[in-house]
């Protein structure tokens, strides 16, 4: 087998994950709608426009976890259908190069994921986006997916394959990835003046989920070769 | 080329349990600190200016946390040994999987104390307060943790997996902190009592506390020895099973030439 | 890492009394087996009697708790990613994204181990993927025809030695015909083959050697 870089056994993965996506459009026949009912579902249960309003960045990041849980579920369970990762494995391929691949083509989905939600919000919970607002939006957004993706990427290669194991993935993302939870809000909230939050409290909270980002993407470089090992 | 050959597992047959001289001297000096504790706690210490009696639950409740966040540093550094030593050690791993487990013990303990304080202080069971929040995170992080212990493999590669994992929890702790902090400093509660249960000390209180954190470190040490030294009395166990049942995996290939 | 011994006199597997536990209990129990280059060697035995551990354990899989081994000249408890990178292990899943058509497939197999787009043809024609096939997604392909894929994979990653979990599973007496003839063509090109059946008398036409496994060990049937 011919030395082939790291980078190009992530771009090889990422392609790959996204083509598994484009062919199959579980994501966008099944997630998405997933998510939006989300959406409508919090509204049934707080039944007041202004109360929505208000807590509307953080219905937005709660729609985008419980997605993600879906999301990385699906896409190892593609990995394990046919065995695919473990041949991955079996053929040493590096195992660095399969995470960033996977990272990236996750932090594409939730993008998309993201897009979306903000959309629903600004349809159905009556959210304004302000100009002066957008580039923190946005900052934000980035900085919290990369933090996510991480976080997914590597549960779910350790919580993929065996049956039995999928259940351990909310248990094991969810609390790790509520400090993004907190900041991307608070963030959000900044951004889009709900609450009458002004724009520069809201750059702290990027400092947050940018440390996040880097922490658990370098750890998770350390600790998803370890992990998919079965 | 190299050879694994088993590792003598020696267990005098006279030791039926963990316990040993140390642990017996260490147990015993728990007790004598937890009834020096108890003593200062509920009597000699003067309740609170303001909260009454029910400060006394802080003595309690405080040492509890701290030991808590003791036996997960203990876990971190032991999850570190066992992956970058050379020796990739098991009783390494034993010690930092008891060590969690006592941590998630004193985890409950701390978040049960800090609701009966709040029910009878403020006659809620719960406050949104940074410890009792984080608190409350890091219980179920660790929770994960023992879970993802529990999952099936080889004794290697469950210990290279729950080191990994207890890594990768510490890593969160400093997050947590810091994002839970600054969540609540947006909430400043103008107060005049302060709704966290930490109140100015004075000497004998101070005195108190310390004996709790003394007597916890001690009950601490004495539940990660005997916790670690069963996990080793399990895995022994195990070993045992293994060669009776690779005897009896080959007598039967005997059997079957036959 | 060791620079391997000379490639065409040393054996390709070369195992001493290898232990291997499975939740607890000794898949395999002291196997010792030695395979030369070359050679199509049959794993013959009943089911449990350790076939799939022991293809596995070559592979580089699993970490054995005693006895010692070397494949392709690298050490079996030191150098597993050496090993992995030169072995290919095919077992009852094909280790294929059944959503990407067999080019897909072959493609990202391709630029996961550095092959040009001419030697991921070449493999698709060996392994008579190629053509019509090529444009199919797997998911809709016949079991053998998932089956020579996954091999058409071991094609492009230029893996020296073949370890096949019952290869034969699945398929019609066709199927099987052509794929004996696929495996003898790999072998002459350079591969060694391994592969593991519990039906012995039907799987011996393939092999130029075999030998059973039995309660976790081996022992030699002709030589």
């Amino acid at each position: 087998m011919a030395e082939v870089s790291r980078f190009h056994v992530a771009k090889a993965v990422f392609v790959k994950d996204l083509r598994v996506e484009i062919r199959s459009r579980v994501l966008v026949n099944q997630i998405l709608p997933f998510s939006a009912l989300v959406m409508v579902l919090f509204a049934f249960a707080l039944d007041a426009t202004n109360v929505l309003t208000r807590v509307a960045p953080g219905l937005i990041w709660l729609a985008v976890l419980f997605s993600m849980i879906v999301i990385v579920q699906r896409g190892f369970a593609v990995e394990s259908a046919d065995g695919a990762l473990e041949a991955l494995q079996s053929a040493g391929v590096d195992a660095l190069g399969v995470y960033w691949g996977k990272w990236a083509a996750l932090v594409v989905q939730l993008v998309v994921l993201e897009v979306l939600l903000v959309a629903t919000a600004v349809l159905l919970y009556g959210v304004d986006l302000r100009a002066e607002g957008v580039v923190l939006l946005v900052t934000t957004s980035i900085s919290a997916t990369c933090g996510l993706a991480a976080v997914g990427t590597i549960y779910g290669g350790l919580a993929a394959g065996v049956s039995g194991r999928e259940t351990l993935l909310p248990l094991l993302v969810l609390p790790v990835a509520s400090p993004v939870l907190i900041g991307a809000t608070r963030a959000v909230e900044a951004a889009l003046g709900t609450g009458g939050t002004a724009i520069s409290e809201g750059w702290p909270w990027l400092g947050l989920l940018s440390v996040f980002a880097v922490a658990f993407g370098v750890g998770g470089s350390f600790a998803f070769g370890p992990l998919i090992e079965d | 080329m190299t050879t694994i050959t088993p590792q003598s597992l020696e267990v005098p047959a006279r030791r039926r349990g963990t316990g040993t001289r140390a642990t017996r001297i260490i147990g015993l000096a728990t007790i004598v600190m937890i009834g020096w504790l108890a003593v200062f706690g509920l009597l000699i210490s003067p309740a609170d200016r303001d909260q009454g009696d029910s400060v006394r639950i802080m003595y309690v409740h405080v040492p509890s946390v701290w030991l808590a966040y003791l036996a997960f540093i203990v876990t971190a550094i032991c999850s570190a040994i066992h992956l970058f030593g050379r020796r990739h050690s098991l009783g390494v791993d034993r010690v930092a999987g008891a060590s969690a487990e006592v941590g998630v013990v004193f985890m409950a303990v701390t978040l049960v104390t800090g609701m009966l304080w709040g029910r009878i202080t403020w006659g809620v069971y719960w406050q949104w307060d940074a410890r009792l929040t984080t608190t409350a995170l890091l219980f179920i992080s660790y929770i994960g943790y023992l879970a993802v212990r529990g999952l099936e493999g080889t004794r290697q590669q469950r210990a290279r997996r729950s080191a990994v994992i207890g890594l990768l929890v510490v890593l969160e702790i400093p997050l947590v902190h810091w994002s839970v902090r600054l969540w609540r400093s947006l909430h400043q509660e103008a107060t005049v009592l302060g709704t966290d249960l930490d109140v100015s000390l004075d000497g004998l209180m101070l005195f108190s506390l310390f004996s709790g954190v003394v007597a916890f470190t001690l009950l601490f040490i004495w539940l990660v020895l005997h916790r670690s030294r069963m996990l080793t009395m399990i895995d022994l166990a195990g070993e045992r099973a293994l060669d009776e049942a690779l005897a009896s995996r080959i007598s039967e290939g005997g059997e079957k030439r036959a | 890492m060791h620079p391997s011994p000379d490639a065409t006199t040393d054996p390709v597997i070369d195992l001493e009394g290898l232990v291997v536990v499975l939740g607890g209990f000794p898949a395999l129990a002291g196997a010792d087996l030695r395979v030369e280059r070359g050679e199509i060697l049959l794993l013959a035995g009943p089911n449990g009697a350790g076939k799939t551990t022991l293809l596995r354990a070559c592979a580089g899989m699993t970490r054995p708790v005693r006895g010692s081994g070397r494949v392709l000249g690298f050490d079996l408890l030191r150098e597993r990613e050496s090993i992995r990178a030169g072995v290919g292990l095919v077992g009852h899943r094909n280790g294929l994204y059944a959503d990407l058509t067999v080019q897909e497939n072959l493609r990202f197999w391709g630029a996961a181990s550095g092959a040009t787009s001419s030697e991921i043809e070449a493999a698709a024609s060996a392994m008579a993927v190629d053509g019509r096939l090529a444009t199919v997604p797997v998911g809709r392909l016949s079991a053998g025809q998932r089956r020579r894929t996954a091999l058409a994979v071991l094609v492009v990653r230029r893996a020296a030695l073949w370890l096949l979990d019952e290869p034969h599973t699945g398929l019609d007496a066709q199927g099987r015909d052509e794929l004996d003839a696929l495996l003898r063509r790999a072998a002459v090109s350079g591969a060694t083959v391994v592969f593991a059946s519990h039906e012995a008398d039907r799987a011996d036409q393939l092999a130029t050697r075999s030998v059973r496994v039995v309660a976790g060990r081996v022992e030699a049937v002709d030589g």
